[in-house]
């Protein structure tokens, strides 16, 4: 043992190990830092896989009359808040009675961003299409008009545009032609708000009925119910692995 | 004078007819683009299609005419892929026919896009997991094949490529029509769709609807070159019809007794067959009297062998298949999705309740624009090139003796 701790230092081994350890080190700084940086995502970055969109709305909550969410929408995205058959409608409150005890529910309906969205599967264009962190969205720039997204659709969630608009919100741009749907407000994801226009007015009107949350990151508050409490999907049995959740149905 | 010299045969020139058949085309065809320039201007507020019936009266002219440009084909089919020279002496026309009538029923279709102008994006971006996008390469793919399946047809030189080339337009039109059902079979949410039936479905009635607008089309082609038809060659033709008739009347009888075996289905199959006013009107008195009964009766009665009855029993199968087109595209949107099963539903956008359709003039215009198309197509070819049906009956009279 003596002998071996004699030994002269090898300082050209010890200079080349550094020169490795810093060289490593540089190389995954970035990625470190960037991996830290994707939680809270610049808005040119594009958008990341690592999450999912998602809301869970509890029908328990659901105020009976109350229409807010609806409103909300509309003034967020610059629809008109018409509801004739041809006017656009993002979300809507549907009210559903059993058919045997006439039990009464009032629950908002929208968009609810499947993993596998039927709409995606059959644009033949590809303007339907679910971004990384699973939202689901028409591309304005390639949407032909043809409808097949709407005959498609399992939760009758998409409107055509059927008349030329005008005063239209420039962060939501929409044009006669073209099929729309609810797009969990991406212009206030995308600037990091991080929630939707209905999930603020139900909660300013004191219900708290909708949760809007990355359904990947464990520590938020919709991933905590989603793993503790039952929650249903709408058409489960069409397989879509929806986004958006009921409960108390 | 001008027009005289474009005519093949002297007897076939009739230049005061042609003309006035391609100007009455013609103005069908301004309406047509009158309608789509209006709806371009004001948008699709103008027809009676909405968030609830997406797809109107376009849609039913438009998909009629691809399903019977695919089944017309048949007619060539048989006569370059199974030897029949009683089929081959009909080919060309055939052939014309198919890419004719696709011509106009694609034309509809992209006139009644909500971005027509984007034509050029639907013929770059594809994807792939789309039966749309599918189609459009099956479209495209036709009209090439069928092209140069006529050329062999009418190229003496080019005669022995016409039985691969009519094989390979067959196995393509098998493919087209089953990719056009599958538009309706992959549609999962709807009770009225989501069947693989609707492949086969669409092929057999592409049989029925394709030779019953040969026959109409032949049989008037005959009556305004004054030439007589023999009537074995229009009993042969009249069999086949009335077989693919009874074909279509036996897959659409299957359809609906599988729904009625699965209690999920029956809500649907009691509007379509029984309770949603108009739609089990036209499904019982137009798709299945009118298209599909009345037309064997008239097949088999006495009178059939006269060439007006035959006449008349296909003009009936295509009248048929435009009310089969309306029930199953319109009244499949018309029942409203279940979204939640033992519930009934409401709300401001409709759920729950029959959506109501009213076509309006518009859609009227845009449909009948593609039957002008094809017409015009057809007109003119006829006038320019060897189409008409012309038989050897020496060589037809092994073919034509009883089995």
């Amino acid at each position: 043992m003596s002998d071996l701790q004699q030994k002269p230092v090898n300082e050209e081994r010890r200079t080349l190990l550094k020169a490795g350890a810093v060289a490593t080190g540089t190389a995954l700084a970035p990625g470190v830092l960037l991996f830290g940086a994707a939680q809270a995502r610049a808005p040119e970055e594009p958008a990341s896989d690592k999450v999912r969109w998602g809301m869970i709305i509890d029908v328990n909550k659901c105020a009976d009359g109350c229409n807010d969410c609806v409103t909300a929408c509309n003034e967020e995205n610059g629809l008109s808040g018409a509801t004739g058959p041809q006017d656009s409608q993002w979300i809507r409150k549907l009210n559903i009675r059993h058919l045997k005890t006439g039990v009464e529910t009032s629950l908002p309906m929208l968009c609810v961003h499947c993993e596998h969205p039927p709409c995606v599967d059959v644009c033949p264009t590809g303007a339907s299409m679910k971004r990384a962190d699973g939202i689901v969205l028409v591309d304005r720039h390639i949407c032909i008009g043809c409808r097949y997204c709407m005959m498609a659709c399992p939760y009758k969630a998409r409107s055509f545009v059927h008349e030329p608009l005008t005063d239209q919100n420039p962060e939501v741009p929409r044009g006669k032609g073209c099929v729309e749907s609810c797009t969990f407000c991406v212009q206030k994801v995308d600037r990091g708000e991080n929630t939707t226009a209905c999930v603020e007015a139900c909660n300013a009107a004191g219900h708290k009925a909708m949760i809007f949350g990355d359904m990947n990151d464990p520590t938020s508050e919709i991933a905590q119910i989603l793993k503790t409490q039952k929650t249903t999907e709408i058409r489960a049995d069409l397989g879509l692995n929806t986004g958006v959740r009921y409960q108390g149905i | 004078m001008l027009s005289q010299q474009y005519c093949l045969e002297a007897r076939e020139c009739k230049p005061a007819l042609f003309w006035t058949l391609m100007g009455a085309g013609g103005l069908v065809l301004l309406g047509t683009l009158y309608a789509f320039f209006t709806l371009e201007h004001h948008g699709h507020v103008l027809t009676g299609m909405d968030n609830q019936i997406v797809w109107g009266l376009p849609h039913v002219f438009a998909v009629f005419l691809i399903v019977a440009a695919s089944g017309v084909l048949n007619v060539a089919s048989i006569g370059s892929v199974f030897g029949k020279r009683l089929y081959k002496a009909r080919a060309p026309l055939s052939g014309l026919l198919a890419i004719a009538m696709l011509a106009g029923g694609l034309a509809v279709l992209v006139l009644d896009l909500g971005r027509p102008e984007r034509l050029i994006v639907a013929m770059t971006h594809y994807n792939f997991k789309s039966i749309f996008a599918l189609n459009m390469i099956f479209y495209t793919g036709f009209f090439a094949i069928v092209g140069l399946y006529l050329i062999t047809l009418m190229d003496r030189s080019l005669n022995p490529w016409s039985k691969p080339m009519g094989m390979l337009a067959f196995l393509w039109r098998i493919a087209l029509t089953t990719a056009t059902g599958s538009i309706f079979g992959f549609i999962v949410a709807r009770a009225g769709f989501n069947s693989a039936l609707y492949a086969p479905l669409f092929v057999i009635y592409s049989f029925a609807y394709g030779l019953a607008v040969f026959i109409v089309v032949q049989s008037v082609m005959y009556k305004w070159n004054e030439i007589q038809v023999d009537p074995r060659i229009l009993a042969r033709l009249k069999n086949l019809l009335a077989i693919f008739v009874a074909a279509s009347l036996y897959f659409t009888a299957v359809l609906h007794l599988t729904n009625l075996y699965y209690a999920k289905q029956w809500e649907f199959e009691r509007f379509i067959l029984l309770e949603g006013g108009i739609y089990p009107l036209l499904f019982w008195g137009g798709q299945v009297f009118l298209g599909g009964i009345l037309p064997l009766i008239l097949i088999f009665s006495p009178i059939s062998r006269h060439p007006a009855t035959v006449f008349l029993a296909a003009l009936l199968v295509v009248l048929g298949g435009h009310f089969q087109m309306y029930v199953t595209i319109i009244g499949g949107q018309a029942f409203p999705l279940d979204l939640f099963p033992g519930y009934a539903e409401s709300s401001t956008f409709y759920d729950g309740v029959v959506h109501p359709y009213t076509p309006t003039i518009w859609e009227l215009l845009l449909g009948l624009g593609g039957i002008a198309i094809a017409f015009l197509i057809t007109t003119a070819a006829v006038r320019v090139l060897r189409f008409m049906p012309q038989d050897d009956l020496k060589e037809l009279e092994l073919e034509l003796k009883p089995h």
